[in-house]
């Protein structure tokens, strides 16, 4: 495959006004990935699975990753070709801030396996995916608050229900009681 | 005519000339025995037909994810092997790879072909019992699969004479395998191939050829080729839709170039295509281990720069990838340089075959769901993670 170097500048020469940049891994035998621009995210990624020499048919994973220190949760694409056999492309888009502007693009309507992964991610990272066709919550229950995945969640005191609750069970369980009281 | 004592309903279907049908949801699930485990499907019928079918997941689910953010990574091997609760050997091999990638490490030749004896074992085991559970869902009580569990037990007394554990081997370590090979182990391994290749002929005897079997799964769940790329679909699924993608042959990670097998490839992707490309794949499997049984060397298992209990990578990311019975199984993991990962993703075969359950069904009945579930092959300890 040609490399992530390669890519870019195709890709910059195709879309001029987008903003790409080229991530750096720290492990030296693995690929860089490129961070796209979510205003272009669904042209680039048709791009992608279109171009004869790229032909990214399998979007084989998924999945977003929290930095709450950074101050934004990431939703990252590994890409392959079943047609030429190559790979991996990683391609990963940003939210602007990890609370009030969580939206990104949906990338299903390109690549169909991104349909349960990405109503993964919004239901355990939180990022509302824009354009999915069936954007709910899929591993919680539908009345969760929360989403486990970030970094800062905080599991309920109460979740652990012993009969005969002991210890540090017990501790959480009288303060819970007392707070809610 | 007088229609004063019918219902509209009544009249609305003479009017269209027949009987009428009412619109009926069926929850298929969590607790019937053919979703193997606790799947759900929220199914709506007409009449037989299924109109919708949305799966419901989550009732398995624990977090294994978040689990592994907080343990080491030896602290993970372990609980890979709860992921798809069958194969636990090749989910410990996925999570090792990526690991191994990610430290620089390689295991010896010897360690290498113990893994693939391990992984084509365990790829005997999940097709045999598939065969045995998708005959089971189509009401074939019992006998196959009783047979398929009768020969899945003498794999497992390997697994259990090697690592101790019947199906939660936690057996393959950064960098080589946890223990060697214990005396006549390989003779064992020997013994149950000769008697494998018999029972597969018996079990296709039984079964490859039954008119019911045909009945109830050629032309049914067909899964054209390319959806099932876009879908991204992997597996013994994929390759029953006629596209020749096997990551044995494609990555060739661990020794898999040594070893030249063929890759079963069917042309409907229908039911039957899925349940016999299994079969074949096993006569191949069976292939590989005859000549790992042959070939393997004597030496070292553990790469000798591996540090099991203390392994911290450096800050990077890595993407590793096997194949599984079952599909693709990968592992993304981002490391930065703690003794845990700070990202450790799962990409699970079985929950991501599910993507495109309804366009399967749509049109079927309620049996044939079940038996396209049934050819699907999944493992909620994957799906729900």
């Amino acid at each position: 495959m040609e490399t992530p170097e390669n890519i870019l500048a195709r890709l910059q020469a195709a879309f001029p006004s987008a903003k790409i940049e080229l991530l750096p891994n720290g492990c030296p035998s693995q690929p860089p990935s490129l961070l796209l621009d979510p205003a272009f995210a669904c042209e680039i990624a048709t791009f992608l699975k279109n171009d004869a020499a790229l032909r990214l048919d399998h979007a084989t994973n998924v999945t977003g990753v929290d930095w709450p220190k950074e101050g934004y949760i990431e939703a990252v694409y590994h890409l392959f070709s079943m047609e030429k056999k190559h790979g991996p492309l990683i391609i990963r888009l940003r939210t602007a801030n990890r609370d009030t502007a969580v939206v990104l693009p949906s990338l299903t309507p390109v690549w169909r396996s991104a349909d349960l992964q990405e109503r993964e991610i919004f239901d355990l990272f939180g990022i509302k995916f824009e354009g999915h066709p069936d954007l709910r919550r899929i591993l919680m229950w539908d009345g969760f608050k929360d989403h486990p995945m970030r970094k800062d969640y905080v599991a309920p005191d109460d979740f652990e229900y012993e009969p005969t609750a002991h210890d540090d069970v017990l501790e959480r369980a009288q303060q819970h009681f007392s707070k809610n009281a | 005519m007088d229609t004063s004592f019918s219902s509209q309903k009544e009249i609305d279907a003479r009017e269209r000339g027949g009987l009428g049908t009412e619109r009926l949801e069926v929850a298929f699930g969590p607790h019937h025995p053919s979703t193997h485990g606790v799947f759900r499907m929220d199914v709506v019928l007409e009449g037989e037909k299924i109109v919708s079918l949305k799966p419901v997941f989550g009732y398995l689910h624990r977090n294994h994810e978040k689990i592994g953010e907080s343990v080491s990574y030896l602290g993970i091997i372990p609980y890979t092997d709860r992921l798809d609760y069958l194969c636990s050997p090749t989910s410990n091999w996925g999570f090792v790879l990526a690991c191994e990638k990610l430290a620089g490490l390689e295991a010896p030749e010897r360690a290498q072909y113990i893994r693939v004896i391990l992984a084509e074992l365990t790829r005997l085991v999940n097709h045999t019992c598939l065969a045995g559970f998708l005959a089971q869902d189509l009401g074939a009580m019992g006998t196959p699969l009783m047979y398929a569990f009768r020969e899945r037990e003498n794999i497992l007394d390997l697994f259990e004479s090697l690592t101790g554990a019947r199906m939660m081997v936690n057996y393959f370590r950064f960098g080589g395998c946890r223990c060697d090979l214990p005396e006549g182990w390989l003779q064992g391994v020997s013994r149950v191939l000769d008697a494998y290749s018999k029972f597969l002929d018996e079990f296709e005897a039984l079964l490859t050829g039954n008119e019911i079997l045909l009945q109830r799964t050629q032309g049914v769940g067909v899964l054209k080729a390319d959806l099932a790329i876009n879908a991204g679909i992997t597996g013994p699924c994929l390759r029953a839709s006629g596209v020749n993608y096997d990551l044995r042959k494609v990555d060739a990670y661990g020794i898999y170039s040594r070893f030249p097998f063929r890759v079963p490839i069917g042309e409907h992707g229908d039911c039957f295509d899925r349940y016999m490309v299994r079969i074949l794949e096993m006569r191949e499997s069976i292939g590989i281990l005859r000549q790992a049984v042959r070939e393997i060397p004597a030496g070292p298992i553990m790469d000798a720069k591996a540090k099991t209990r203390s392994i911290r990578p450096k800050a990077g990311e890595v993407y590793g990838r096997i194949e599984s019975p079952k599909g693709e199984l990968g592992f993304y993991l981002i490391a930065d340089g703690s003794p845990s990962p700070y990202r450790y993703r799962i990409r699970p075969p079985s929950f991501i075959n599910l993507t495109v359950l309804e366009e399967m069904c749509l049109g079927l009945t309620v049996a044939d769901a079940v038996a396209i579930l049934g050819s699907i092959d999944i493992v909620l300890g994957e799906v729900d993670r």
